[in-house]
């Protein structure tokens, strides 16, 4: 096979695959978003006849006092502390655990399974909180979502930090590197391609999580933008409509943030490719 | 920006090889203080919750009060009519997520590093499912896969093929939360490949092709052992996830018809829903205990492989 | 227990009547207070309906209590906003004042624990003597009615029945044949919506009048573990009906996938005929089809004997005080004015009513639904209705809906249903340590 007929051959075969897989449910999506509550009570794949893109556009965010507003704020808010924490966390964690081979490492390791697959218990997390003054609080959700999300992100890191020499780190420990300098100056710079993976997949991960922000931050007041689903999705039982404009709309920080990643990934990849 | 996205060869090459690092005594490079930070809040909000649940499983628990009923909630769970195909859907729904995640992440991966055209497209929307919530996914595909009206049977119509009632048949209902589930999850299988395969160096592939070696056999001889910690991390991830789905098969199904897609995590969820909190953390420490038999040897050997590379 | 049941409901039965002619004002606490601008928050379910009448009473309330803010707040639906209501609860963080479910699933939120007892509030003489029963746990009173009282029973397109010339069913084979009938016309005779589960359940918990009517006994039984849903030669009746209509083939043909909103649609455009609901779907429909709600007309789910038709009715929710609020008279203030005739003509002005207020002197507005008319007349007299089977007895499992959604989808027999079923409420009767069960 010919290098060009494989590189046009499958791309045109996969580019055709991915519009009947994804553009097509994402077309749909749209599509229903600017139709009229009849129109999109039909839920076919059809031209709207009735364009109501900004009228669909300010119910929804209008809707409960612009609740939608205040959920991309608390949502916003959230997402970048608790994956900043837990980028950091899980990295040191990763790093020891991988590195320095001790009995211990059984224990922690069986601990951070277990997180992967115990459903967390909600009535005792909140005495927890409670105890420490945090429910019902930005700080004390944001703590919630870093213990949840360690464990997988620990798991990430370690699989990856298996990877770099264990040379490195000596060098630097001979160039007379502690180890608070060893880890963020040698190790985090190495670890970025993982980094971009932890953050793309906890950000989408915490942005979308409803469970934990309904039971440790209730009230409309802290909603976060799934709340608003959860809530459209009763309210608005016969509005498709609003209620397609509500997923695209809450989808639009991940999307963002996903092409900004995406591009350092990319970049990265094209540069290796180039070589060869 | 920088080049070396994943640590190469030519990254190590500085190192002396010769030297031996001499170490301060007692004064490791890697500190167990690290784990301080984490382990204080993963200990307060998880660790201690989950035990004092785990007690709880012994009682009969209304959350303000409870009686001590030793394994009774046990006894009642494998009583439980849905749990037994609870069990069988969770072990097919896990088998059928993972495999699938596995072997079309690695596929779209290695498509997607190659030199295709129209690369960027192709990553940003086999990634944008990855981005969607469950809730969202489910309502989506509720309305897609609607068996008289859904644009998934009216598609198959078309080229004349009579398409099943998707979610609300016995025979389908589970099978067609899987494949969404697929759907929705198999671009991060496919981004963590890729990773994996970024970082494996270009000189294994430079060498092989100047052998004269296939794709085919550079393929399976070096992307697939090399690509191996993807792979661990992918498998266990989505077995994981797998055993215990409980969002996409709640937001689709609720475990209906009937309990014909119940798995267990959905039959745990019943219970405390219904109120039944000391039998539903029964029920956890069941799907904590059959998953963990599962994973625990499952990670073990995939963990000793990579060593053993 | 059957017996004292009647004696609420001929209570109720009173108060309706009383509401049809009085025009005495409303007793409400109005007493100013003054002081400080206060808010008190209020949980209630996220309904489009629940809420558009709470933000009325809220806004109503204010007017006529200066003073003292009313915050809506939301929760969920179904299971997940129980759980939201418990957890809240049982961690001291309840909003001042909450609305939830009356007779046996207020027993699941420990009312003598949570609750703020108005035994001896004023306010409580306005609620009809039928409803405190389904709000009283142990010997105290806890909440007042919020919304309508309601029937489980058949909406039917009465247009359909007279191009039909078909009549009203008194018996369950009457109802077997216009139904034929409907299905040789090309309409579709029954509608079943299991895309939202909880609808499958009304041929068994409607039916509830007609196993209370055979058997008076039943509830009291069934609650000590005496009586069984598989065993009771009555009781299974509900089961075995909706087994029958399914296998004859009298339901719309997509009935798995059909929502609750889509039967509604169905029902209202005459593609399909009868359809066993709670009465509340009318005040949905009056939103989404007001010109047609009219055409709709409503009977009980019959039974054996056409003599002894009877209707079975809901109690509405209650809206409840936590002990844990910080506001307790603001609180009180707010149950006294939902317990009043402004009380009610707010939540009438957003969004109608589905059936007679347990509230004394409420009236129903002159454009009450065809169908609501329907229902006055079983509900005034006391021999021609009973409460549904949840508030007479604590026991109610919560698998009914998927057993029902099997049943009618002919995935599992009526007989192992009933069963499965009698299997299911052992939990819940466990849970609350009921005499009988362990």
């Amino acid at each position: 096979m010919s290098t060009a007929l494989k590189r046009y051959g499958l791309g045109v075969l996969a580019i055709a695959v991915s519009v009947v897989v994804f553009i097509i449910p994402l077309l749909f999506m749209v599509l229903t978003a600017v139709k009229d509550r009849k129109e999109a009570a039909k839920l076919d794949f059809a031209w709207p006849t009735n364009f109501q893109f900004v009228e669909n556009f300010t119910a929804v965010l209008s809707a409960r006092k612009f609740m939608l507003v205040t959920a991309f704020i608390n949502s916003t808010i959230l997402t970048v502390a608790s994956v900043t924490i837990l980028v950091i966390l899980a990295a040191m964690v990763a790093w020891v655990l991988q590195r320095r081979k001790s009995r211990w490492n059984g224990v922690a390791n069986f601990l951070i399974l277990s997180g992967l697959i115990i459903p967390p218990a909600i009535v005792p997390t909140i005495w927890v909180l409670q105890s420490m003054g945090l429910f019902k609080t930005l700080p004390g959700l944001i703590l919630i979502e870093v213990a949840f999300g360690l464990s997988f992100c620990v798991m990430l890191f370690r699989a990856f930090i298996a990877s770099i020499p264990k040379e490195l780190d000596e060098a630097a420990v001979i160039d007379g590197c502690g180890p608070v300098r060893l880890f963020f100056r040698v190790i985090f710079p190495l670890l970025r391609s993982v980094i971009i993976t932890v953050i793309v997949v906890q950000s989408v991960h915490i942005f979308n999580d409803f469970q934990n922000p309904l039971y440790f931050l209730p009230g409309d007041a802290n909603a976060t933008v799934q709340l608003t689903l959860f809530n459209f999705q009763s309210q608005f039982t016969t509005n498709y409509n609003l209620l397609f404009m509500n997923i695209l709309l809450i989808t639009v920080p991940p999307f963002i943030m996903y092409l900004f990643f995406n591009r350092q990934i990319v970049a990265g990849m094209t540069a290796g490719a180039v070589k060869g | 920006m920088t080049l070396n996205t994943a640590p190469t060869p030519t990254a190590v090459r500085p190192v002396p090889q010769a030297a031996h690092p001499k170490r301060r005594k007692g004064k490791s490079p890697y500190p167990y203080w690290f784990y301080l930070p984490a382990a204080v809040i993963y200990t307060a909000l998880f660790l201690v919750p989950t035990v004092v649940s785990f007690f709880f499983s012994l009682t009969r628990w209304n959350l303000s009060e409870f009686t001590f009923i030793g394994l009774d909630n046990f006894v009642q769970l494998f009583q439980e009519p849905a749990l037994i195909k609870g069990l069988t859907n969770t072990f097919i729904y896990g088998l059928v997520t993972s495999v699938l995640k596995v072997v079309l992440g690695m596929l779209l991966a290695v498509l997607l590093t190659s030199q295709i055209i129209a690369r960027g497209y192709l990553r940003s929307v086999m990634f944008f499912p990855v981005l969607l919530s469950s809730i969202g996914v489910g309502i989506v595909f509720t309305a897609l896969m609607d068996p008289r009206n859904g644009m998934i049977n009216e598609g198959l119509a078309a080229i004349g093929i009579q398409g099943p009632a998707w979610l609300t048949d016995p025979a389908w209902a589970l099978i067609s939360v899987a494949l969404v589930d697929v759907w929705k999850g198999v671009g991060l299988a496919t981004v963590i490949y890729i990773a994996g395969i970024v970082s494996i160096p270009q000189e294994y592939f430079e060498a092989a092709k100047m052998d004269g070696a296939s794709s085919f056999k550079s393929f399976f001889n070096i992307t697939l052992p090399l690509a191996r910690p993807a792979t661990a991390t992918v498998i266990i991830l989505s077995l994981i996830g797998g055993l215990r789905s409980f969002d996409l098969i709640w937001a689709m199904t609720k475990g209906g018809p009937g309990f014909t897609s119940d798995v267990i995590a959905s039959v745990i969820y019943k219970q405390y829903q219904a109120g039944f909190y000391g039998l539903s953390t029964a029920g956890n420490v069941v799907l904590f205990v059959i998953v963990t038999a599962i994973i625990l040897p499952l990670s073990m050997f995939l963990n000793r492989k990579e060593v053993e590379q | 227990m059957a017996a004292k049941s009647k004696q609420r409901w001929a209570a109720l039965a009173g108060g309706v009547t009383v509401l049809a002619l009085a025009l005495t004002g409303c007793s409400g606490g109005n007493s100013n207070s003054g002081g400080d601008a206060k808010t008190i928050t209020w949980l209630v379910d996220n309904a489009e309906n629940t809420v558009a009448a709470a933000e009325k009473v809220a806004e109503e309330f204010t007017a006529a209590n200066p003073g003292i803010k009313v915050e809506v707040e939301t929760r969920p639906q179904g299971g997940d906003g129980d759980n939201i209501v418990k957890t809240r609860l049982s961690t001291g963080d309840m909003a001042d004042v909450f609305n939830y479910n009356t007779g046996s699933l207020l027993q699941q939120i420990n009312p003598e624990e949570n609750l703020q007892p108005i035994t001896n509030e004023t306010y409580l003489s306005n609620v009809t003597d039928s409803f405190k029963p389904v709000v009283t746990s142990g010997s105290e009173v806890y909440g007042v009615p919020f919304s309508t009282g309601m029937a489980g029973a058949v909406l039917y397109n009465k247009k359909v029945y007279e191009k039909l010339g078909l009549s009203v069913p008194k018996t369950w084979d009457e109802f077997m044949d216009n139904s034929r009938k409907i299905k040789d016309a090309g309409i579709a005779p029954i509608i079943q919506s299991y895309q939202t589960t909880w609808t499958s359940q009304l041929f068994v918990l409607g039916d509830f009048a007609n196993v209370v009517t055979a058997d008076p006994s039943f509830p009291a039984d069934y609650t000590a573990n005496k009586a069984k849903y598989a065993t009771n030669a009555a009781a299974v009746k509900g089961f075995e009906h909706l087994e029958e209509a399914g296998k004859a083939g009298l339901f719309n043909e997509d009935f798995a996938s059909t929502t609750y909103q889509q039967a509604q649609d169905m029902l209202v455009n005459g593609e399909g005929a009868q359809y066993p609901i709670l009465s509340f779907a009318l005040n949905n429909i009056k939103v989404t089809y007001p010109d047609k709600l009219n055409d709709l007309g409503l009977f009980p789910l019959p039974g054996d004997d056409a003599s002894k038709n009877k209707l079975t009715v809901w109690m509405p929710g209650g809206t409840y005080i936590p002990k844990s609020s910080k506001n307790m008279e603001e609180a009180k203030k707010l149950q006294a004015f939902i317990a009043s005739k402004a009380g009610c003509d707010a939540q009438t002005a957003a969004v109608g009513a589905a059936g007679p207020y347990l509230v004394k002197d409420c009236e129903l507005p002159s454009d009450v639904p065809d169908a609501v008319k329907d229902m006055l007349p079983y509900f005034e007299d006391q021999a021609k209705n009973s409460p549904a089977l949840e508030f007479l007895s604590p026991v109610k499992g919560p698998a009914l809906e998927q057993i029902t959604v099997e049943v009618g989808s002919g995935i599992r027999s009526a007989k192992d249903g009933a069963a499965l079923y009698d299997e299911d409420v052992k939990k819940q009767a466990k849970q609350l340590n009921l005499p009988g069960w362990n």
